[in-house]
């Protein structure tokens, strides 16, 4: 069996930073959500939902053409960062933050909703500025919601396909993650290669997920 | 003195309404507001504590403009000296009954904390967590973090309608004593007229969005029905048996008068009730308020 770690390694790689960016995106997004009353909100919940429902390939397929060289933004990315996203790590982020933000910002949206309105004026009439409001009270007390958020998101990093394969080929160390290695693997008859990532997927991702049930039995009953 | 001068379009379940209120509220004094649901009572404490902005007008405590439509100036609840307790309590799950009250203060203040803890009868549920609390003891942790700040106006928005009715009692008491020791001007919303005659000195009544009727507690039950008989409000101190017939000794200022409880009153009246006394053929007649 001649198999290497690189491809696990990339996926846990590309997770991570997808999360921790969709983390600092996503959170204030769901936040803007759950407050806004704005007539635009159903427009916006419907653009961060697509790829729920969208196919990858369809995503993928226009994140090619938009990082493209030949596009007005990804000439405008080369000329001015000398960046190029397709079939780079940094594209591979970018498209992931995309595809995985309905999971980062839908559970942390319903965490904020089900808050009471009243958390957060009574901090206010306390003197407890907007940040720290946001920080000290809200934030700690949807727990299970951003556990939630953070534990879907890095999940569905993992476990994607089409997008990456569309922008991402399968470049050793840079864009072959585990799940087209698998692919890759099977399509080169190599079963026992295949099934030793496929089997490493399937344990990471049920302790990733016992250990979300866990936390939130833990912490249940101890949010309003 | 505070000045609240403010109109406000709301939307209730029975259509549009537009509140419209000038209300005064003396330095000191504990005035309640009281009026059905949906009458505007709670937009009025959200106001006056900057949680809701009105359409028009101002307000105002002593010579410092909290909100004035005309000049725009409209300071954020954070810059408003008031302690609100929540109709909810609004409390911090996430932090225990000590953080609730650290968590206020600018500045750290052992002192200040142990002395509210001590004042509220939470010393010993310190560590503890809102989720492990009474309804009475959410309601004194509630009120002692309103008062970290030192606030000069204590807004409170129907404080015990989650809380049983001997808690209450004893609850009504400890409010009275706090705005007394602390000098506060406080502003109850209620719901029960009892609660109201018990513990404050002036009654504001809201309906639809304007002041009905307002005045000093004692003028404003005894005009209740608004009729030419003269009435008179007091509190039942015993009720007792005199020759098989069914007697009260209620207090009226400083004094005891013994009236004879009618049998369609008897069953409804307990000792604490806050009642109206009034006239029939020169024999006083005693009827329960808050029924």
């Amino acid at each position: 069996m001649d198999y290497n770690l690189q491809p696990l390694l990339l996926s846990l790689k590309l997770s991570l930073t997808t999360t921790l960016l969709l983390f600092v995106i996503g959170v204030p997004i769901a936040y803007w959500l759950s407050k806004s009353k704005s007539s635009l909100k159903p427009f916006w919940e419907s653009l961060i939902s697509l790829p729920l429902v969208l196919p990858p390939s369809v995503l993928g397929f226009y994140l090619l053409l938009a990082f493209s060289p030949n596009s007005i933004f990804g000439r405008f990315l080369k000329e001015h960062f000398d960046l190029n996203l397709i079939f780079s790590f940094e594209g591979l982020v970018i498209a992931s933050v995309i595809y995985s933000l309905p999971f980062m910002v839908h559970p942390v949206q319903s965490g904020f909703q089900s808050l009471p309105d009243s958390l957060k004026e009574a901090a206010y009439t306390l003197g407890i500025s907007p940040l720290n409001t946001f920080v000290r009270v809200l934030l700690p007390n949807i727990r299970p919601s951003l556990l939630s958020g953070i534990v879907l998101s890095f999940a569905h990093t993992v476990g994607e396909f089409g997008v990456v394969l569309m922008i991402g080929g399968s470049i050793p160390g840079v864009t072959r993650v585990a799940s087209i290695a698998i692919y890759e693997e099977v399509d080169s008859m190599h079963y026992d290669v295949a099934d030793f990532y496929a089997k490493v997927l399937i344990l990471a991702s049920f302790i990733i997920l016992f250990l979300l049930f866990l936390a939130n039995k833990k912490y249940k009953g101890k949010i309003i | 003195m505070y000045k609240i001068q403010v109109i406000k379009e709301l939307h209730s379940s029975e259509g549009k309404m537009i509140l419209d209120v000038d209300i005064s509220v003396k330095q000191g004094s504990f005035t309640s507001i009281v009026g059905k649901s949906g009458a505007g009572k709670t937009t009025i404490l959200r106001m006056l504590a900057g949680l809701v902005k009105p359409d028009k007008g101002s307000i105002h405590s002593g010579g410092d403009v909290w909100f004035d439509s005309n000049t725009n100036k409209n300071k954020i609840p954070q810059e408003r000296s008031i302690g609100f307790v929540f109709q909810d309590f609004a409390l911090f799950p996430n932090m225990t009954v000590l953080e609730n009250l650290k968590c206020v203060q600018s500045e750290k203040d052992e002192k200040q904390i142990k002395e509210l803890l001590s004042l509220t009868g939470l010393t010993a549920l310190a560590s503890c967590r809102p989720d492990s609390l009474s309804g009475g003891q959410k309601q004194r942790l509630a009120l002692a973090r309103a008062l970290v700040r030192k606030p000069k106006l204590l807004i409170l928005d129907e404080p015990f309608s989650a809380i049983d009715q001997d808690t209450r009692i004893r609850l009504q008491q400890e409010i009275l004593k706090i705005h007394k020791s602390y000098n506060l001007t406080t502003i109850l919303v209620s719901h029960d007229l009892t609660e109201v005659l018990r513990l404050s000195d002036y009654v504001i009544e809201i309906g639809n969005g304007k002041i009905m009727r307002q005045g000093n507690t004692d003028l404003f039950f005894s005009n209740e029905g608004k009729t030419d008989q003269f009435r008179m409000t007091g509190q039942v101190v015993d009720l007792f048996y005199e020759n098989e017939k069914r007697f009260a000794n209620v207090i009226v200022g400083n004094m005891l008068i013994k009236v004879r409880v009618e049998d369609s009153m008897e069953a409804l009246l307990r000792i604490g009730d806050i009642v109206l006394l009034s006239l029939n053929d020169f024999n006083p007649i005693i009827k329960k308020i808050n029924t």
